[in-house]
């Protein structure tokens, strides 16, 4: 059972019993609304709708599990970096769980705070931005598999339509990478017009700078990516990870890997890569007038993004869900994203960030040729018919 | 991009303080700069006229927060040279071993700042950590932990803690080893050198020219100590040799506070070793005679000055205090210009900056 026929089960489950209603209507009132009725108890009853709400209530348990992982990403962020600096973190909201709570603290704390927009802004991609960023984000996540069982697609819609390799022959969301590098990508717009909407000059610098960086690492990201694919031949997540079931990507395209790492950290702009919202220099870049939740919400969306990020790596370079049959897939590729995330972390916390010109530098000098290197190894290695 | 003022300050991550640099960018880059400073003037140098010798050093006390013993023990070398007051060599000893705990206080402080500035939170961590151990062995030794009020004119207010030369000389050996580890956190990360490298150049004869003393004159390659130049109090008994760097960029400037760190190490440990017994103070008198006196220390920031005129009575007629930072600053359009906005918080955190001294 995957997880469309166990959201189509429950929907299924829900309409019969309320079916009854329906058919117990059109019985009671035959003359007036009876045709009424019944029409709709079989519309409810068809396999269209119950297939649409089905795909309805996928899409919410995979946002649960999204959040409730960046409620631990965010426990974990503060209890590493806690470790690293000589102190305990988070400890006393949930004491018995860690200190747990306190980012359900904060977060509610922050969504008590009275929403400002500042009169000058321009309202339209002031309140656009918000919407893009958390919602392309959460959208990524949607399209990566966690498991042969687990994603978000129906069972049974044609796919002949896509003549792409990873369209046909595999569930889920039809060239699953390339849909989900599209939509993970979009969040420097969203910066963009978060930064130019707000009518500040921090801003502006800020969502300028994530344009610049955007340039920078996009392309050596995309170059591994098209190696991946490439080996696997597929541009479904399913064909990469199956294509990853005796070795790992990483191992033969460790230069990719490492290059892609990097792009990563660009991609979630965490420390190394934070130039949008450089702290020390544009006091809180393209965030600076945002406020409330407004500004939860974009701190949420970063950590989630962290997670995005490291269900990439993991799908794209790690070998997915593949492990010991001890433990179920999804908790499988949960563990390794969470190792990404800490790598990713520790990283974070112990470089400086650099500069704006410096990331163009290290964009299209070091990363384009390794990346394109990378992309020969893979190709030699497909010539030779090692994969 | 057009053309475009930032204010970056008097409310803003970079400025430490309370002050304001506008800074013209074109896009990223510096086209033009102009440091404000005068948002945290206090008048100190009109209190002191109100209140007698002794009642200053408290004031004085006040000017920085980084390195207050540093501006106390100028003001008593001052009033002392006023006063024509001899120290005892016990006092004397326990000043020089104090404001070098209290100079790698403040260079930790700096370190701390500076890595905050360029992103590195491990770095201000770090060192804010290994500064507690200076600041409460300072603690031990005069009783608070930022204004020490400890200086008197004359001497010292009280002796040595016991133990101390044993902590002192504990807390020394634990520096050294950790500015080695400071050393591979910084020098040893490819990004810090990218952002520090060839950042904010400075000639030594710009250097000279703006007046500007302290680490940032001899990152630029001049070998101007005034510990070593015009010795006061115990400095000529001390074996050590000042840090200069060559460069002229940030990383010099850098380099030049760690090397600073270990030489305060071996100064605080000659001075705490050949410290003589004796008295740490001596009464001095209350009223100053009619003439002026004049001291120069090598601050943690640059030379610090004071010229005090007494007038006979036991209050002075004036007190003019030369700050290093207030000269300092007035190179920060000369060296901000051409280099991008993540490179201002470079160049002015190397700087040091302490608003207190600077606005008085």
């Amino acid at each position: 059972m995957n997880l469309f026929e166990f959201s189509y089960g429950i929907i299924h489950w829900l309409v019969d019993l309320v079916n009854h209603l329906w058919y117990w209507l059109g019985d009671l009132l035959p003359w007036v609304f009876g045709d009424f009725f019944n029409a709709v108890g079989d519309f409810a009853a068809s396999h269209g709708h119950i297939a649409v709400m089905a795909m309805l209530v996928e899409a919410l348990i995979i946002i649960i599990i999204g959040l409730v992982n960046v409620l631990n990403f965010i426990w974990i962020d503060r209890k590493f970096m806690g470790r690293m600096f000589d102190f305990y973190g988070p400890y006393y909201v949930g004491y018995r769980i860690g200190g747990w709570l306190q980012n359900l603290a904060d977060g509610f704390k922050l969504f008590l705070k009275e929403i400002i927009t500042p009169a000058k802004v321009d309202r339209v991609g002031f309140l656009l931005a918000p919407v893009m960023f958390v919602g392309s984000s959460i959208a990524a996540m949607c399209t990566i598999p966690m498991g042969y069982e687990f994603y978000v697609g129906t069972n049974d819609i044609p796919y002949d339509a896509y003549p792409i390799p990873g369209g046909p022959e595999y569930p889920g969301v039809p060239a699953s990478v390339l849909v989900a590098f599209a939509l993970f990508a979009i969040a420097p717009f969203a910066i963009l017009t978060a930064g130019w909407s707000s009518n500040n000059k921090y801003t502006l610098i800020g969502g300028l700078r994530s344009a610049a960086q955007m340039m920078s690492y996009e392309i050596p990201m995309l170059l591994c990516v098209a190696s991946v694919v490439l080996l696997a031949g597929s541009f479904s997540f399913f064909g990469v990870v199956e294509a990853q079931h005796d070795i790992w990507f990483a191992i033969p395209l460790f230069l990719g890997f490492i290059v892609f790492l990097t792009c990563l950290v660009a991609e979630v702009e965490i420390q190394p890569f934070d130039l949008p919202e450089a702290e020390a220099e544009l006091v809180e870049g393209w965030t600076t007038e945002y406020g409330g939740a407004r500004f939860g919400l974009f701190m949420m969306t970063g950590y989630l993004r962290g997670y995005v990020g490291g269900a990439l790596a993991v799908a794209m370079f790690l070998g997915g869900w593949h492990g010991p049959a001890i433990i179920p897939d999804p908790i499988w590729f949960l563990i390794k994203a969470y190792i990404v995330f800490v790598v990713i972390e520790w990283m974070r916390w112990s470089v400086p960030r650099v500069r704006v010109d410096q990331i163009l530098n290290i964009g299209w000098k070091r990363l384009l040729p390794l990346a394109m290197l990378n992309l020969l190894i893979a190709a030699i290695l497909k010539t030779l018919e090692v994969f | 991009m057009a053309e475009m003022w930032i204010n970056m300050g008097p409310q803003h991550p970079m400025t430490h303080g309370l002050w304001n640099l506008k800074v013209k960018v074109d896009g990223e880059t510096v086209t033009d700069a102009e440091p404000e400073v005068g948002y945290l003037h206090r008048g100190i140098e009109k209190l002191c006229e109100d209140r007698t010798y002794t009642q200053i050093i408290p004031i004085t006390d006040r000017l920085c927060y980084g390195s207050s013993l540093t501006w106390s023990h100028l003001y008593c070398l001052t009033v002392e040279d006023l006063m024509g007051v001899e120290v005892p060599p016990r006092a004397e000893y326990i000043r020089v071993a104090a404001i070098e705990m209290q100079r790698i206080a403040s260079h930790l402080m700096w370190l701390a700042a500076y890595a905050a500035d360029l992103g590195a939170m491990i770095g201000f961590i770090y060192t804010m950590r290994d500064r507690e151990i200076f600041i409460d062995l300072l603690q031990a030794l005069t009783g608070s932990r930022i204004t020490y009020n400890y200086p008197r004119i004359g001497g010292v207010a009280h002796d040595t803690p016991s133990n101390f030369e044993r902590d002192t000389l504990r807390a020394c050996d634990y520096m050294e080893k950790k500015l080695v580890e400071y050393e591979d956190i910084f020098d040893g990360s490819k990004v810090f050198m990218m952002r520090n490298v060839g950042v904010g150049k400075l000639t030594k004869e710009d250097a000279m020219n703006l007046g500007i003393t302290g680490p940032m004159l001899r990152g630029s390659g001049c070998k101007y100590d005034l510990r070593k130049d015009m010795p006061y109090s115990v400095y000529p008994e001390m074996d050590f040799e000042p840090a200069t760097h060559p460069d002229g960029d940030c990383y010099s400037r850098y380099r030049v506070r760690m090397e600073e760190m270990y030489q305060s190490c071996k100064i605080i440990r000659q001075a705490v070793t050949k410290m003589p017994k004796g008295k740490w103070r001596i009464v001095a008198p209350r009223n100053a005679p009619v003439g002026s006196g004049l001291g120069r220390v090598e601050d943690p920031r640059g030379e610090g000055m004071m010229y005090v005129v007494g007038d006979g009575t036991d209050r002075p007629y004036r007190v003019k205090i030369r700050s290093p930072i207030f000269v300092s600053v007035s190179a920060a359009k000369h060296m901000l210009l051409g280099y991008k906005v993540a490179d201002v918080v470079a160049i002015m955190g190397s700087f040091d900056m302490c608003i207190g001294e600077t606005d008085r």
